[in-house]
């Protein structure tokens, strides 16, 4: 495709084709860190919400240029792991300290049984069970919601179907951005990514 | 590019110098007075040991963090590895606060200190440790242990300083082929530094993880330290730019790494073995810091110096905030000295012979705290100021004239632009 739309009619006509129906986004191709840099703030400031940026490897400052928030992740693990001490309390008390029943899918009873001569709630003993615990909980939460939120794994994305985008593991940056956003509109957003100077301009189909 | 007069002590050397020595100095002539009034030669040095042990955990961990660096060839750390350097190369002159300490075991005054220095009564046990413990062997290694440090910290202080000027690589690939040699050598020293000076204080009890536990108190000291100083040169209107919050989040990271979390882990491990084994000749130690006073101490170390700041510190915001960082960094250095004066200052009591339950030695203990060492006494504060006063002044003495960042390091690009997020 084009990296500039010749008038405005022609994108008029273009988005009511039944093709652009299943319109995903518009991808724009540029070739430095740089310049996505630049592109990235530009794409912030104008208030998009919906977009990304895929580079061959780690740009600095490149989350806030896009003005990333940044993850909720540390506060869920924090509380995954409280939990993983309460439970691991929970545990201990129930199976050794006490001796009453409870209904966990079948009737389990507690065994309050003395070991090594020490009481029967004996915190001590129970720190390491509580400690790996904890770090089970935080760990797997950690890794887990990592996954959930950035939407993985993933499968298939529409930025695949580009022959183009296979630079984007080599030499070639490009900040996609999606149709769902609020902000979105064919015509507006083309004029937008062609004044950030790409090197070509792709709609991507779902 | 900055003025140089920014990466040079310059005016602030001199001035550090005569506050902090001449404080230094005025708390130690009051501890001398304090200690002559109070005529118990034994308790002086017991309150002596263990501000020399804060004292020198302080450099040994930025000795031990220097190597570190050098070992990982790492990166982001080096615009701070001149204050690394500096206050490890303290460990050159340190041996002169070690010397009282080494008159009192060769005058053989020493056994109220160390009791395994008594040879009046028979002792079955000690007798078997006395290839070991044994006054000339504890000199000799006494010797081994300073002179390893002042070589390590001067070697790596000296080529640090000679890059400044010439830039060449080769001082960087010299460090880094000591390096591994050195950190084996730290290693074993600091452990057998902690089990002579402070493990053998009760010499009938031994743990093997000992010179873990003493490590991981360095740390905290060293990393508080750290913090502190650069707080500090900053205030000054030193190193304004090179050092970023991103250098205060990380070392804030290793604070909380190894001076918390690692300390509690250690601590806490030499504990539940102890207390699950229940063999009567380890428990002894445990039994002198969990009965009568001790008890509350240790129940203020395990809160104020593990779980406090493990939740203060968990979050980046704190790490990220100067002021709050160098709170922190005091708290954390106050902890230690309770730490260090914890390690030393309880005795295990006689009464544990013919005690029949806990409860009663607990308070027999109650009736006469001294027993177990509990004498808090003020020159155990101006002792410990006293010393710290020496070491600021000593630090200062050694950065008086060189660059306070590593100018031309290759790795100082590296540093300046480094990010955690």
């Amino acid at each position: 495709m084009s990296a500039a739309p010749t008038t405005a009619p022609a994108r008029t006509r273009r988005t009511v084709t039944p093709d652009s129906t299943r319109l995903w986004g518009l991808m724009a191709e540029f070739d430095s860190p740089e310049a996505i840099f630049t592109a990235a703030e530009r794409t912030r400031d104008a208030g998009y919400r919906w977009w990304d940026c895929c580079t061959p490897f780690p740009v600095h400052g490149l989350d806030k240029a896009m003005g990333i928030k940044p993850t909720i992740l540390p506060i869920l693990v924090f509380f995954a792991g409280a939990t993983g001490v309460v439970i691991g309390i929970l545990l201990q008390w129930f199976t050794n300290g006490t001796s009453f029943d409870v209904w966990a899918l079948v009737w389990v009873r507690g065994y309050d049984y003395i070991i090594s001569g020490k009481p029967m709630s004996s915190v001590p003993a129970w720190a390491p069970v509580i400690f790996e615990l904890m770090v089970l909980f935080a760990a797997l939460t950690t890794v887990g919601l990592m996954l959930l939120l950035n939407g993985l794994p993933r499968l298939y994305h529409p930025t695949l179907k580009s022959a183009r985008f296979a630079r984007a593991t080599n030499d070639r940056f490009f900040l996609v951005v999606e149709a769902r956003d609020p902000r979105f509109s064919l015509a507006k957003t083309e004029a937008f990514l062609n004044d950030l100077n790409p090197l070509s301009l792709e709609r991507l189909e779902a | 590019m900055v003025t140089p007069d920014r990466h040079q002590l310059g005016a602030v050397a001199p001035r550090v110098i005569r506050l902090a020595g001449g404080a230094g100095l005025v708390a130690l002539a009051i501890t001398i007075v304090l200690a002559l009034v109070d005529g118990d030669a034994t308790r002086f040095f017991r309150s002596y040991l263990v501000a020399l042990l804060f004292v020198l955990t302080i450099p040994l961990g930025g000795l031990f963090f220097t190597i570190v660096q050098h070992l990982t060839r790492a990166g982001w750390s080096v615009a701070l590895r001149r204050l690394m350097e500096g206050l490890a190369a303290n460990l050159q002159w340190l041996w002169i606060l070690f010397i009282p300490i080494l008159v009192l075991v060769i005058s053989g005054r020493a056994d109220g200190l160390f009791p395994w220095l008594d040879h009046a009564h028979h002792d079955h046990a000690l007798e078997h440790k006395a290839p070991y413990l044994n006054a000339g062997f504890w000199i000799v290694r006494a010797i081994l242990f300073f002179g390893i440090w002042a070589f390590l910290s001067r070697f790596f202080f000296r080529n640090s300083v000679a890059q400044d000027a010439s830039g060449d690589v080769r001082y960087t690939h010299a460090m880094q082929r000591l390096a591994p040699v050195a950190m084996i050598m730290y290693a074993l020293t600091q452990t057998f530094a902690a089990f002579d000076w402070a493990m053998s204080l009760s010499p009938h009890w031994f743990s093997t993880i000992f010179g873990v536990y003493f490590f991981a108190g360095t740390c905290c000291a060293f990393f508080s330290s750290l913090i502190l100083l650069v707080f500090f040169l900053q205030r000054q209107g030193k190193l304004e730019n090179e050092v970023t919050l991103e250098h205060y989040q990380d070392v804030g990271k290793l604070l909380f790494g190894f001076g918390v979390a690692f300390w509690g882990y250690i601590g806490f491990s030499q504990f539940m073995l102890i207390w699950y084994a229940n063999i009567p000749e380890e428990t002894t130690w445990w039994i002198a810091r969990t009965q009568g006073p001790w008890r509350t101490f240790t129940w203020l170390l395990f809160i104020g110096h593990f779980c406090i700041p493990f939740v203060v510190l968990i979050t980046k915001h704190t790490k990220r905030h100067r002021i709050v960082i160098a709170g922190i960094a005091v708290y954390m250095l106050v902890m230690h000295a309770l730490d260090m004066y914890w390690l030393v200052m309880p005795l295990i009591p006689d009464a544990l012979h013919h005690a029949t339950s806990l409860q009663a030695l607990g308070n027999e203990i109650e009736s006469d705290p001294a027993m177990v060492g509990f004498t808090p006494h003020l020159m155990d504060v101006t002792c410990l100021l006293g010393l710290l006063g020496l070491l600021v002044a000593g630090t200062a003495y050694q950065l008086r004239r060189c660059s306070l960042i590593p100018v031309r390091d290759p790795r100082l690009s590296e540093s300046l632009a480094f990010e955690n997020m």
